[in-house]
């Protein structure tokens, strides 16, 4: 298939109703089984509870985590910090891992160069405590009939995160919809 | 800060809690990408935000606006209280020199099949009376003195 083809299928897919075959077949399936590159720890958590001057004794002082929480804790919605790749790392270019790559893969897939996210819904399960080694999977939920919306004229998807920690435990959830969109023409 | 520890019978559907409002600054959207391993430039470079983004600055990144919302629950609950649940539907961006305002009440309270209590409410972060970000968070609270939500596991704590 030439590059021409190629486009001008891609673009036929965006703007029509029918998604191809190949990007339905994703719905539902379990992709980017991924391992943390670094354990959990207190340095992001005290900086993130600096940031946000978040005085919450179970961050801060380990008397209150002891008796409270059986230890210390990370804040829930630090949850997907703890996935981010470091920016460089040796044998890769700076700045190459993408979180979420679903996402990414949609927009090249549909032929949509814009993109937003709309609504994250985070579901918090066991406690996420320093020195564990989360991994995430990511899961397609499901992908809109074309909408047109005042940015332009794409799909919303749907996709989950599930975070777990090294003994399987379910810790969380992130379930985030995307706005994978063309700018129409003035 | 709380420190003290809110249980579920002093609290009913149309409380609303203190606002707690922050001035914005390009420290705390740098500070708050650095904290959550965001190093996408919209949220660190002026010029990539305005010529990519289409923006005036730099803006909050969704994580960051996430611990926000956390610490404006959990000082009105106390340590105790457990977040279950959070939405968010970002509507615009903050950026430096706005002052935000969060703002909340809540919307339900109850008492889950399992024994666990819960406060749904209604929060916004709001520039200037412009809501930036909506947000719906369910967090569970002691049921009495004795009461710890963060003990509960697997069936017993249904978010």
């Amino acid at each position: 298939m030439t590059q021409d083809e190629t486009e001008s299928q891609a673009s036929a897919t965006a703007g029509g109703d029918e998604l191809p075959a190949d990007v339905l077949a994703l719905i539902g399936v379990r992709q980017y089984e991924e391992e943390a590159e670094f354990p959990v720890e207190r340095g992001y958590i005290w900086t993130t509870c600096a940031t946000a001057e978040n005085g919450n004794p179970l961050f801060w002082d380990d008397d209150a985590a002891s008796e409270i929480t059986d230890g210390p804790i990370a804040p829930p919605t630090m949850l997907s910090v703890w996935l981010r790749a470091h920016h460089w790392a040796p044998g890769r270019e700076a700045g190459s891992q993408l979180p979420l790559r679903i996402h990414f893969d949609l927009k090249e897939q549909l032929d949509l160069p814009e993109a937003i996210m709309t609504e994250d819904v985070l579901v918090f399960h066991e406690p996420v405590r320093p020195g564990d080694r989360l991994k995430s999977s990511q899961i397609l939920k499901s992908i809109s009939d074309p909408k047109t919306t005042r940015l332009g004229t794409g799909r919303f998807w749907v996709i989950d995160v599930e975070y777990k920690n090294q003994r399987d435990e379910l810790v969380g959830i992130d379930t985030l919809t995307g706005f994978g969109y063309r700018r129409d023409a003035k | 800060v709380t420190t003290t520890n809110l249980t579920i019978d002093n609290v009913a559907a149309g409380d609303r809690l203190p606002e707690l409002q922050h001035d914005v600054t390009a420290t705390t959207v740098v500070l708050g990408a650095l904290a959550s391993r965001d190093d996408r430039p919209m949220h660190h470079d002026r010029d990539f935000a305005q010529k990519r983004n289409g923006v005036q600055d730099i803006f909050l990144n969704t994580p960051n606006q996430a611990a926000w919302f956390e610490r404006y629950l959990t000082d009105w609950s106390g340590p105790k209280g457990r977040l279950g649940r959070i939405t968010f539907r970002m509507t615009g961006p903050v950026f430096p020199g706005d002052t935000m305002v969060l703002s909340g009440a809540v919307t339900e309270a109850w008492v889950d099949d399992v024994g666990c209590a819960w406060a749904k409410l209604d929060i916004e972060l709001t520039v200037s009376g412009v809501v930036k970000t909506r947000a719906s968070a369910s967090i569970a609270l002691p049921v009495g003195p004795d009461d710890n939500p963060w003990g509960r596991k697997g069936d017993r704590w249904r978010p």
